[in-house]
């Protein structure tokens, strides 16, 4: 048997100790029901005034009906992630750090002309493949954190299911469309300026 | 039966049969359209099912049309024979309760003498029919859940068939259409406008009746045997298509056998109070299923009301509120009944 209160120094536990309730709480009881009842007269009347008896429940209901209304996300949300082909530079860095091993990337290295009159040729990597597999993809986002030239970014879209599973694999012609959803940054707060990423110029490709 | 028409024993039958599946299929459907999609939708701030039919109303269509189509698996280590009869077992168990609900005058099925006595027996063969599914998946959430299903229903039949005790100690009768009658011309202490309805002298026992019904029902916050936390889907959870369809349909159509009997002993059955309305007349077997109906919709509606509120109980609890609660108070109402009935 346990006695309450009756261990020496052990007054703090005071308080802290629930014991089993040892008769019925039916008021509590009550209580839950009322609650259930007030949400449902709730999300089924919410109107006010003359017209509090007419039942409108897609009014009162804190749901979206999906497919008809859509929320829209935050625009940091993990939605899909977008690639920006030409700041790539085929380090691998993403592939490499990807959990799933759900990115697939191929690179050749061509000469490029030099920038400058005179100046010497330039060996440019460029991209052949760089496809996404969404139905392996967990929407960790190292590949975008891990990415030092600022080839991936977040965007918030999220209606891209397809019936074949295959077609979830999104190859970089796909992966740069995302671009043009990509919000806008929202700065953060103060003091963190210079960690602000600078997003690409719309049309820069 | 007073037919107009004389019927031979098999039109009798068939006839018959496909009343009491209407009786059995329509307040399920309605309750699973009703409370199950709709009332514990709008507990939640949420619409439920809106895109089959006006706000959803073809659901159900959709659903059963659903459950047709899967495949109908066995368990490589199940006892197939077993396996595939608990289903009908449990669904027979609700079909048998119907039979005895008196619905008008002449409306009844049949009408035995011990009517509730056989109603109450024959709702527990679903017990045997949760045990063999339970045992026969050959799983062991399975077995749990029958094993769990199996000590709640035979700990809330006794409160059950005790609370009723009560009533038929003051209907004087076993027959369903006996109390009803009984409830119809009765007075409480002299005044007759309302006749006696026995949840008025009889609360403690309705309010047993209840939390007993509840149980059996295994609805939350009875719901250990099918607790889907704790044992996946209990003795459902190797069932698929028609057969898991036949177990839900026969969870939510028990759901109207209980509230036909509870609306039956206490309620006045498929009778009201109203001046002007004959209980002998021909017209009441057209009006009393729709009287009885209204009333089994009330009981149903406590029923899924509480179940959409409370949470589950842990098993230690529920044995101790059926054993040291609720068959105490029971055998007091018993007591005191038998004692106000000797006296007045």
């Amino acid at each position: 048997m346990r006695r309450r209160g009756r261990l020496p120094g052990a007054a703090w536990l005071e308080g802290s100790y629930t014991p089993m309730p040892s008769k019925p709480k039916v008021p509590g009881l009550i209580k839950g029901l009322g609650v259930t009842f007030k949400e449902m007269t709730k999300t089924m009347f919410p109107n006010e005034g003359a017209k509090k008896l007419i039942p409108s429940p897609s009014k009162g209901a804190h749901t979206v009906q999906y497919p008809h209304v859509k929320e829209a996300p935050p625009t940091r949300a993990r939605g899909v992630i977008a690639l920006l082909e030409e700041n790539c530079t085929v380090c691998m860095l993403c592939a490499r750090s990807c959990p799933d091993w759900c990115i697939y990337i191929e690179g050749h290295k061509h000469k490029a002309p030099p920038r400058r009159e005179g100046g010497k040729e330039r060996t440019v990597s460029a991209l052949d493949r760089f496809d996404i597999d969404y139905a392996l993809c967990m929407y960790c986002g190292i590949c975008v954190e891990v990415c030092p030239f600022d080839a991936l970014f977040w965007t918030p879209e999220y209606e891209y299911s397809e019936p074949r599973i295959a077609d979830l694999l999104h190859d970089k012609e796909r992966l740069g469309e995302w671009m043009d959803t990509v919000p806008e940054y929202e700065p953060y707060e103060a003091g963190s300026e210079a960690k602000v990423k600078k997003l690409p110029k719309k049309g820069a490709k | 039966m007073t037919l107009a028409i004389h019927l031979a024993y098999w039109q009798q039958t068939i006839i018959k049969s496909i009343g009491v599946l209407l009786c059995v299929l329509l307040p399920a459907g309605a309750f699973v359209n009703l409370f199950l999609f709709k009332m514990s939708s709008f507990m939640q701030s949420r619409l439920g099912p809106m895109e089959a039919g006006p706000h959803g109303q073809l659901q159900l269509v959709a659903e059963v049309g659903k459950f047709l189509q899967k495949e109908d698996l066995v368990p490589a280590k199940a006892d197939e024979k077993l396996f595939k009869l608990a289903p009908y077992l449990i669904f027979a168990s609700v079909l048998l309760v119907y039979v005895v609900v008196p619905f008008g005058p002449d409306a009844y099925f049949t009408n035995l003498d011990v009517g509730i006595f056989y109603a109450l027996a024959v709702s527990s063969i679903s017990v045997i029919g949760i045990l063999i599914a339970g045992w026969a998946s050959a799983n062991k959430y399975s077995l749990l859940g029958g094993l769990r299903a199996a000590g709640q229903l035979i700990a809330y039949e006794l409160p059950m068939v005790l609370a009723v005790v009560g009533v038929v100690i003051q209907a004087g009768t076993m027959n369903l259409q006996g109390i009803v009658v009984a409830q119809a011309n009765g007075e409480i202490f002299g005044f007759g406008g309302l006749g006696n309805p026995y949840i008025f002298t009889q609360f403690l026992g309705f309010m047993i009746f209840l939390i007993a019904a509840q149980a059996e029902l295994t609805q939350t916050p009875f719901d250990m045997p099918v607790a889907e936390s704790e044992i996946v889907a209990g003795y459902m959870t190797e069932y698929s298509g028609l057969r898991f369809l036949l177990f839900f349909i026969a969870e939510f159509a028990s759901v109207g056998a209980f509230g036909a009997l509870a609306a039956t002993l206490f309620l006045g059955g498929w009778y009201l109070p109203i001046p002007g309305l004959d209980i002998d007349a021909n017209y009441m077997n057209v009006v009393g299923p729709l009287i009885l109906f209204t009333k089994i919709l009330v009981i149903a509606g406590i029923i899924f009301f509480v179940r959409f509120t409370y949470p589950r109980f842990r098993e230690d609890q529920l044995q101790k509120v059926a054993w040291t609660v609720l068959i105490p108070l029971s055998l007091l109402n018993i007591f005191a009944t038998a004692i106000l009935k000797v006296v007045f």
